[in-house]
């Protein structure tokens, strides 16, 4: 994009943010009665949402069960609105299908699944708006959600995404970011044991740079975790309040 | 459609209890849930509202586009539905799972708006036969609590009240080419009238009387329900039965004249107050601008700002059921 730098000299970006700065992050657990786990993430103007189902019993075909461990399936979709140019469609295009794989890959690493044999647990997650980032809100969604439903996990899963501008690593991309067309790279991470759940990387990007990428994208996942963990604690000190603990 | 399994004993319980005049929940027959209105939640929409109702959560966004008019209305926009059963609002919506719905939802909507009076289409036509604006509303279910289409109605309503859509003039040259100029001023748009968009009251008939507002566990006792759209005016442009069950011409014209009573007197308080109920769910209407599910921050405009902003019927309303 000609004319819009995405550094200044003085190191702010075009939002005003510092390279490893992160968006505000606002969260919300258990926003609806009906869903076993819900929660509702805003990352600057990135909103999302997602709700869990169980574990309860396979849906469908029985084939599908697994002796061991608990199937996790995915739906990912994203509002007709959410974008700035109309979708046609909420889910079953390709970017979604993809997404979908990604959110059961991260998560089957986390959910201790082996506990919960011949069940299936459902994470829906939902984008109502759209400016970057997607699918590290929906991540971060889901474990807050995943949580609210009392699944256990191996530990938080936060994602954040990075990008690379001017010999700089970009925390937590903004849509502007992203369409700028450099390279970009997401992340999940189990921040306790510092264990990867999810990475890819597109676009090019020189060998040297990459750890740079990965520990700007690192360090922003840890900075998310101290926000869930916050969100995760007070909504547990509302929740015990209520119960009259 | 969500539906909940309950047995027999519980379908007596409701039955019963509807036939007393007192549901599950402690409401009378002709008694709303509480409503919350939020409008400006998604910002890259020209007008967005979303409507909970009890257990029921719907997010509607607006998008104007351009676009040609239609053959048969050369110099109107038009406004096009499409709704969203997304799994969150019930597992059984998974993948394709919601699409019937949806479409029944989508089509009942076009049927509503499918009259003159409703929304002034001619205001959305920028060149007559060339360029128009299209109204896009697309209707996001996040939770299933019953009675949707009353709450979709509302939403639709609030969110087309948000709609902003860019002035644009048509500029044209002596060689008859036309240019479109975009208003440089945001603040420069044109809004809707939504003095005339109705809602829907969906009646529902449980044994001998019907309820209004009914529950995912009401739905389950009744077998057939009216599903009546009404302006504010008290103009009716759309009836349809809706269910698997059958009613009786004289239990359909029962549930009209309750209505149309409740709308046509207004001077009583008694009546106005039904008549609110009927025209518009209020009960208590929370209106709040801009804060979606974040951190709450609701502040309720005075009841005043309330009505004229959703065009409420213009009557001291009485918001608080029972009160």
């Amino acid at each position: 994009m000609a004319g819009l730098e995405l550094l200044s000299d003085q190191g702010y970006r075009v939002d005003g943010r510092r390279a490893g700065e992160l968006r505000k992050i606002q969260a919300r657990m258990g926003v609806f009665a009906q869903a076993d786990g819900s929660a509702y993430i805003e990352q600057g103007n990135t909103k999302a949402l997602a709700v869990v189902y169980g574990p309860h019993e396979i849906r469908g075909s029985r084939a599908r069960a697994l002796p061991d461990r608990a199937l996790v399936n995915c739906q990912y979709s994203s509002a007709t609105f959410s974008t700035g140019e109309r979708k046609r469609r909420p889910h079953g295009d390709r970017k979604s299908c993809e997404m979908g794989l990604q959110l059961r890959q991260t998560f089957e690493a986390a959910i201790l699944t082996q506990l919960h044999p011949r069940s299936q647990i459902d994470i829906y997650v939902q984008v109502l708006q759209a400016d970057g980032g997607t699918y590290a809100a929906c991540v971060n969604a889901a474990t807050l959600a995943v949580l609210d439903a009392g699944i256990p996990m191996r530990d938080f899963v936060c994602a954040c995404s990075a990008g690379f501008v001017d010999g700089t690593a970009l925390a937590d991309l903004s849509h502007v970011e992203e369409a700028a067309g450099g390279p970009q790279l997401a992340l999940a991470l189990l921040p306790a044991s510092g264990q990867i759940a999810l990475l890819e990387m597109d676009a090019r990007l020189h060998e040297d740079h990459l750890e740079q990428v990965l520990e700007a994208a690192a360090r922003a996942s840890r900075d998310v975790h101290t926000v869930l963990d916050r969100v995760v604690r007070q909504h547990v000190q509302e929740a015990s309040v209520l119960l009259g603990d | 459609m969500a539906s909940v399994a309950l047995s027999e004993a519980e379908k007596v319980y409701i039955v019963h209890g509807v036939q007393e005049d007192l549901r599950v929940d402690g409401r009378g027959c002709e008694d709303y849930r509480c409503v919350e209105v939020e409008t400006d939640v998604v910002s890259n929409t020209s007008g967005s509202a979303r409507v909970k109702l009890g257990h029921t959560d719907i997010l509607v966004g607006v998008k104007a586009e351009m676009g040609t008019p239609k053959l048969e209305k050369p110099n109107e926009g038009y406004l096009e539905f499409f709704v969203d059963c997304s799994a969150s609002a019930t597992p059984e919506f998974e993948g394709r799972g919601g699409d019937d719905l949806g479409t029944e939802i989508a089509n009942t909507l076009y049927r509503i708006f499918n009259n003159k009076s409703s929304i002034d289409l001619k205001s959305l036509c920028i060149s007559p036969r060339e360029h128009c604006w299209v109204l896009y509303v697309d209707v996001l279910l996040l939770e299933c609590g019953g009675n949707l289409f009353d709450a979709i109605s509302v939403a639709v309503k609030a969110a087309l009240f948000n709609t902003r859509i860019p002035r644009v003039r048509v500029l044209e040259d002596e060689e008859g080419s036309k240019d479109i100029e975009l208003s440089d001023d945001p603040y420069d748009c044109i809004q809707l009238s939504v003095e005339n968009v109705p809602c829907i009251v969906t009646l529902c008939k449980i044994g001998y009387r019907h309820v209004v507002d009914a529950t995912l566990q009401e739905e389950a006792c009744s077998l057939a329900s009216l599903l009546v759209s009404v302006t504010s005016k008290g103009v009716v442009t759309c009836i349809r039965k809706v269910g698997k069950g059958s009613l009786d011409p004289e239990s359909i014209f029962e549930m009209l004249e309750h209505l149309c009573m409740a709308v046509t007197s207004k001077t009583l308080f008694r009546l106005a107050s039904a008549w609110a109920r009927c025209c518009m769910p209020p009960c208590r209407v929370f209106y709040t601008r801009r804060r979606a599910w974040g951190p709450r921050d609701r502040k309720s405009d005075s009841w005043a700002d309330v009505h004229s902003s959703l065009q409420l019927p213009n009557v001291r309303l009485l918001l608080f059921p029972g009160s």
